[in-house]
């Protein structure tokens, strides 16, 4: 079974995206499922039903999200495995900027949109960094200019990855993110398996639930801004 | 990837913006990517995410952007060697488009005709929907041409696209500039400036803001901005609306920079101006006309016509009383 990590910020066109794509997929005869991760809750496993796509859903609500994506993402694979997939997708959302879900071994995609303007390469980390294949969404609706210039500011700090444009309400672009899904490996190992890239170390008295204000509260890894005195 | 085998001078301002866009901790006394890991703590080091390798190979990298790309192709002609419809039935034409060709597409909405403009942006080798295959002057293109880093031949220019971007449209051509690696700017951004303040029926410039443009005056510049700065040799046009923008002007200028216009209309000077009309029907190319005398004859009269619509246009924006139909 083939596993592709998708992440993008909320709203860039994931789940639409990775409708298309499978679709694609499923024409030429492959089994396709998906695994959503959200944190507060997600009307996106419908979408999948009415394509009828095989969906789990995992919602971290207090978790951290990014940890209980990792932490997950084994039995996940099993039970697409258990399902008889060809491929597996696992949609998140890179929440915090600072974490990815991509695995090392596995197709990575992170999605844009390119109607956030094209200062968002600049400010989305490993994400993109770490990216196989960056799919731009929304390039319908601007110029080709802010495209080229989108484009090259996601070469600019991923110059190794593809990139694509792909239309989510038309599916203009999502036959030719097919072909790439389908090439991914179908040999990757999970177990023993590495991230691409750390996810943030921070295992303080929030982490656990603390609430309050002060220092009296802050316990285990605490890191302060530098402020000039 | 082709690194450089002989080091270039370490550039400290090259590095510096490396280090802003990777969001990786400012240093200025660091002399070499080396020496700036040297200098972070450790605390810092855990925090990039990378190891001192990645991180030299990643500047490498970096750096090669700084170069115009070599790759920017001549294209000398384009062929789109037939497939099949959407019922599996042979298509009956084999089209072959050279530097300069208008090209118009015309078809009811889901014909075909965004298909095939994606079979030309994917160069599609007979592993699409339709079957058809892409040569690029006349060869099959590599894997690497396919598959490389942003590919596709197509610049797209439709009625929904807006700017997004909040800039004076001087500085807005500038970034366009900065993203092709051009070391001289200048003279081109001018350029598109004076091309798309003529195609537009009202005047602006390089202070107004993109987002404060008039449909007409934003499609002009979009048209100008393909013309000039885009690298891409096909430029692919849904509709030019005839409010504000000269479109026989527009079509003229992507001809004189030797572009492959496809242009998806059915307005009836633009759908006839073209050297060559393609009909789509089903997902195939159905037909391929051919302007005869008849059709050129009648261009001359639609000129005439959008001539004396454009005067009216123009009369009405001044405000002045219509008397009689403009001869």
């Amino acid at each position: 079974m083939r596993l592709v990590t998708v992440a993008g910020p909320p709203s860039s066109g994931k789940t639409s995206l990775i409708v298309r794509t499978l679709l694609a997929l499923r024409d030429d005869g492959l089994r396709v499922g998906v695994v959503k991760f959200d944190c507060l809750s997600t009307q996106d496993a419908a979408v999948f039903e009415r394509h009828e796509i095989p969906a789990l859903v995992g919602i971290s609500s207090g978790f951290c999200p990014d940890h209980y994506f990792i932490s997950n993402i084994e039995d996940c694979a099993a039970w697409g495995e258990r399902l008889g997939l060809d491929l597996l997708v696992t949609e998140s959302a890179g929440l915090c900027n600072r974490c990815a879900p991509h695995i090392r071994g596995f197709l990575a995609v992170c999605v844009l949109d390119a109607l956030s303007g094209v200062n968002t390469p600049r400010k989305v980390g490993p994400m993109l960094k770490t990216a196989d294949l960056v799919v731009i969404t929304k390039g319908d609706i601007v110029s080709q200019a802010e495209r080229e210039v989108f484009a090259f500011r996601v070469r600019q700090v991923n110059p190794r990855a593809r990139i694509l444009f792909v239309n989510g309400i038309t599916g203009q672009g999502a036959w030719e993110a097919a072909r790439i899904w389908r090439s991914a490996s179908e040999n990757g190992v999970l177990e023993g398996g590495r991230l691409r890239f750390s996810v943030p170390t921070a295992v303080c008295s929030y982490c656990l639930g603390e609430t309050r204000i002060g220092s009296d509260h802050q316990h285990g890894t605490v890191r302060k801004i530098p402020i000039p005195s | 990837m082709t690194t450089a085998l002989s080091p270039a001078p370490f550039d400290a301002a090259r590095f510096a913006e490396f280090l802003r866009l990777h969001h990786l901790p400012a240093r200025a006394d660091a002399g070499s990517p080396e020496a700036y890991w040297a200098a972070l703590t450790w605390e810092q080091r855990e925090d990039t995410g990378l190891d001192p390798e990645t991180l030299a190979a990643r500047y490498a990298e970096f750096l090669t952007l700084d170069r115009p790309p070599g790759r920017e192709m001549a294209l000398h002609s384009l062929d789109v060697l037939r497939g099949r419809d959407k019922s599996g039935a042979p298509e009956r034409y084999d089209l072959r488009f050279a530097p300069g060709d208008v090209v118009c597409l015309v078809g009811p909405t889901g014909a075909g005709k965004s298909r095939l403009l994606a079979d030309i942006e994917c160069l599609a080798q007979r592993d699409t929907p339709t079957g058809r295959q892409v040569l690029i002057n006349g060869q099959p293109p590599g894997d690497a041409e396919r598959f490389s880093g942003e590919s596709g031949l197509v610049a797209q220019i439709s009625q929904n696209m807006n700017f997004v971007i909040d800039l004076p449209v001087g500085e807005f051509l500038h970034m366009h500039a900065e993203s092709r690696a051009l070391t001289d700017p200048a003279p081109i951004v001018d350029q598109v400036l004076r091309a798309a303040v003529a195609m537009a029926g009202e005047p602006f410039d390089a202070d107004t803001q993109v987002t404060q443009l008039s449909g007409g005056q934003s499609r002009a510049l979009m048209i100008a901005d393909a013309a000039f700065l885009s690298p891409k040799p096909v430029v692919l046009i849904d509709e030019i609306e005839n409010a504000g923008v000269d479109r026989r002007a527009a079509l003229d200028l992507f001809v004189r920079k030797g572009k492959i216009v496809l242009l998806s209309t059915h307005d009836p000077l633009l759908a006839l101006s073209g050297s060559r009309r393609l009909v789509i029907r089903h997902g195939a190319v159905q037909d391929v006309i051919t302007p005869g005398p008849e059709e050129q004859a009648m261009v001359t009269r639609l000129v005439e016509i959008d001539a004396r619509l454009a005067d009216l246009r123009s009369r009405l924006r001044n405000g002045e009383r219509i008397s009689a139909f403009p001869a």
